[in-house]
C-alpha cells in the first residue's frame, strides 16, 4: 500500500510512506487534545470546589443564565459535531462538494453559537454582572454608603424574594415566558424604580419582581436573597464560557483555511489529514460544552 | 490519485470511514441525552442532581469521543493517549475535592471569601462579616 504513495505530493520527506505520516499527525493532534483537556480541568477544578463550598452563590447565580438559549446552543454545537464529522467522511470519499457544504454548514453553527453567546453576554452586562474583577457592583451599597462613598446599585441586586427557599426547584430557575435572549434584559436607566420598595425592616432584598423589559413582556425573575461576593459565579461562568468562546473563535478561523483548501481541491481518500484534525479539534470544543452546558445553565 | 483506496482504509490504518447512519444514530442519541439532562434538572434530587448530569453528560462524552472522533476505531496508543488524560483529570479533581472536603469545618454558609480589585473594597467586606477576614 505504501508504494502506491511514494510520489503523493503531501508526503513529507521525513516520512516513509503515508502511513506514517497520517499515524504521526494523529498522535500529534491526540496528544494536543489532552493537553487541552488538562487546560480546561484547571477551571473546571475552580468550579467544582467553589461550588462545593458555596452553593449558595451558584443557586443563585444561575437564575440569570437562561437554560433554553443554554440548550439551543448546545444543540447547535451537537449538529456543527455532526456535519464536522460528515465532512470528515465526504474528504474520506473523495466527495469534494460534499466536504464543501458540511464544512460551510459547520461554520454557519459555529456563527449561531457565537452569536447566541454574545446576546447572552451582552443581557449579563446590562445586568450589571461581568468577571468578578471588574464588576463594580461587588461591595454592598450599605457599606459602601457608611463609607461616604457613592452606592453602586446593579439594577436587578435589590430585587429579590425571601419568602420563596431557594431548595424550590421553581425558584432557582428563570421562568420568563418567552424565549428571546432580551428577555433577561433591563436597561440600567429604569434601576430606580427598583429602589426604595423595602418593607418591616429586611435590608432592601424582600420583594419580587419580574421585569418588563418592554419587547413584549420577558421577564426575569430572581429569587433569594443575594448573597455576599456573587461575583465569584460569574467569575466562574465568565472564565468557563470565555475560554470555551476563544476555542469555538480558533475553530471558525480553522474551518475557513480548510475551506480554502478545499475549494482548491486538496483533500481527498489519499490526503485528508487536516480535514480529520480538524474534525478532531472541533469534537474536543463540542465536548467541553457537553460538560459546561449542565453545570452552569441546569444545576 | 489514490481513490480506490477508501474501500480497504479499514484495515490499512488510514483513518476509518463511519457509515452516515451511524453518524445520524449518533447525533439522535446525542440530542435526547440532551434532552434528558434538561428533563431531569427541573426535578429537585438535590445532591443527585450533579451526579446525574455529569453521568449524562459522560454518556454523551463517550459517544462524540467514540464515535465522532473515531477513537473506537483508532491505534490503541491513541486510546491510552486519551483515557490517561481523564485519568490526571480524575486525579486532580478528586484530590482538589479531598483537600476542599478538608477544610469544610472552617467554612460557613453565605461566607464566601472576597476576592476584589482593592485594599478597601477587601477591608469593607472584612468589616460586613463581623470583622472575621479571610
Amino acid at each position: 500500500m505504501s508504494d502506491d504513495h511514494h510520489g503523493d505530493p503531501n508526503l513529507q520527506h521525513h516520512f516513509e510512506d503515508m502511513d506514517q505520516q497520517f499515524n504521526a499527525s494523529k498522535l500529534g493532534m491526540w496528544l494536543f487534545l489532552a493537553q487541552e483537556v488538562l487546560f480546561f480541568a484547571g477551571l473546571f477544578c475552580f468550579y467544582f470546589v467553589f461550588r462545593y463550598n458555596y452553593p449558595e452563590l451558584f443557586e443563585f447565580g444561575s437564575q440569570y443564565l437562561d437554560a433554553k438559549w443554554g440548550a439551543i446552543n448546545t444543540v447547535v454545537l451537537l449538529i456543527s459535531s455532526l456535519t464536522m464529522a460528515l465532512a470528515v467522511r465526504c474528504a474520506q470519499t473523495s466527495n469534494k462538494s460534499g466536504l464543501i457544504l458540511n464544512l460551510v454548514l459547520t461554520f454557519i453553527c459555529a456563527g449561531g453559537f457565537m452569536g447566541i453567546k454574545f446576546v447572552e453576554y451582552k443581557s449579563k452586562l446590562e445586568h450589571g454582572v461581568f468577571l468578578g474583577l471588574f464588576d463594580y457592583y461587588t461591595v454592598d451599597s450599605e457599606l459602601a454608603a457608611r463609607e461616604g462613598n457613592v452606592a453602586p446599585t446593579s439594577p436587578v441586586e435589590r430585587v429579590a424574594h425571601a419568602t420563596i427557599t431557594p431548595a424550590d426547584p421553581n425558584a432557582t430557575t428563570i421562568a420568563p415566558p418567552a424565549a428571546t435572549p432580551t428577555g433577561i434584559t433591563r436597561p440600567p436607566a429604569s434601576a430606580g424604580e427598583a429602589h426604595d420598595h423595602s418593607h418591616d425592616g429586611h435590608e432592601a432584598h424582600d420583594h419580587s419582581h419580574s421585569h418588563d423589559d418592554g419587547h413584549g413582556g420577558h421577564a426575569l425573575v430572581i429569587h433569594g436573597e443575594r448573597p455576599a461576593n456573587l461575583h465569584l459565579f460569574f467569575s466562574c461562568y465568565f472564565c468557563l464560557t470565555m475560554l470555551h468562546g476563544i476555542h469555538v473563535l480558533a475553530g471558525m478561523i480553522m474551518l475557513v483555511w480548510l475551506y480554502l483548501g478545499a475549494v482548491k481541491g486538496r483533500y481527498h481518500a489519499g490526503y485528508f489529514t487536516p480535514v480529520d484534525l480538524g474534525g478532531l479539534y472541533w469534537h474536543l470544543v463540542d465536548l467541553v460544552w457537553i460538560f459546561l452546558f449542565p453545570l452552569l445553565y441546569l444545576i | 490519485m489514490a481513490n480506490d483506496n477508501h474501500q480497504d482504509g479499514e484495515h490499512h490504518g488510514v483513518g476509518h470511514v463511519v457509515p452516515v447512519s451511524l453518524l445520524v444514530q449518533v447525533l439522535v442519541a446525542l440530542l435526547f441525552l440532551t434532552g434528558v439532562t434538561v428533563w431531569s434538572a427541573g426535578y429537585d434530587l438535590g445532591w443527585a442532581n450533579i451526579y446525574l448530569a455529569m453521568l449524562i453528560a459522560s454518556v454523551k462524552a463517550f459517544l462524540v469521543v467514540a464515535f465522532f472522533m473515531h477513537l473506537r476505531w483508532d491505534k490503541p496508543f491513541n486510546q491510552i493517549v486519551f483515557v490517561g488524560t481523564l485519568i490526571f483529570v480524575a486525579l486532580f479533581l478528586v484530590f482538589s475535592l479531598m483537600d476542599t472536603r478538608a477544610y469544610r469545618h472552617q467554612q460557613r454558609t453565605g461566607d464566601a471569601p472576597f476576592v476584589g480589585t482593592s485594599y478597601e473594597e477587601g477591608k469593607l467586606q472584612a468589616e460586613s462579616q463581623g470583622g472575621s477576614g479571610h
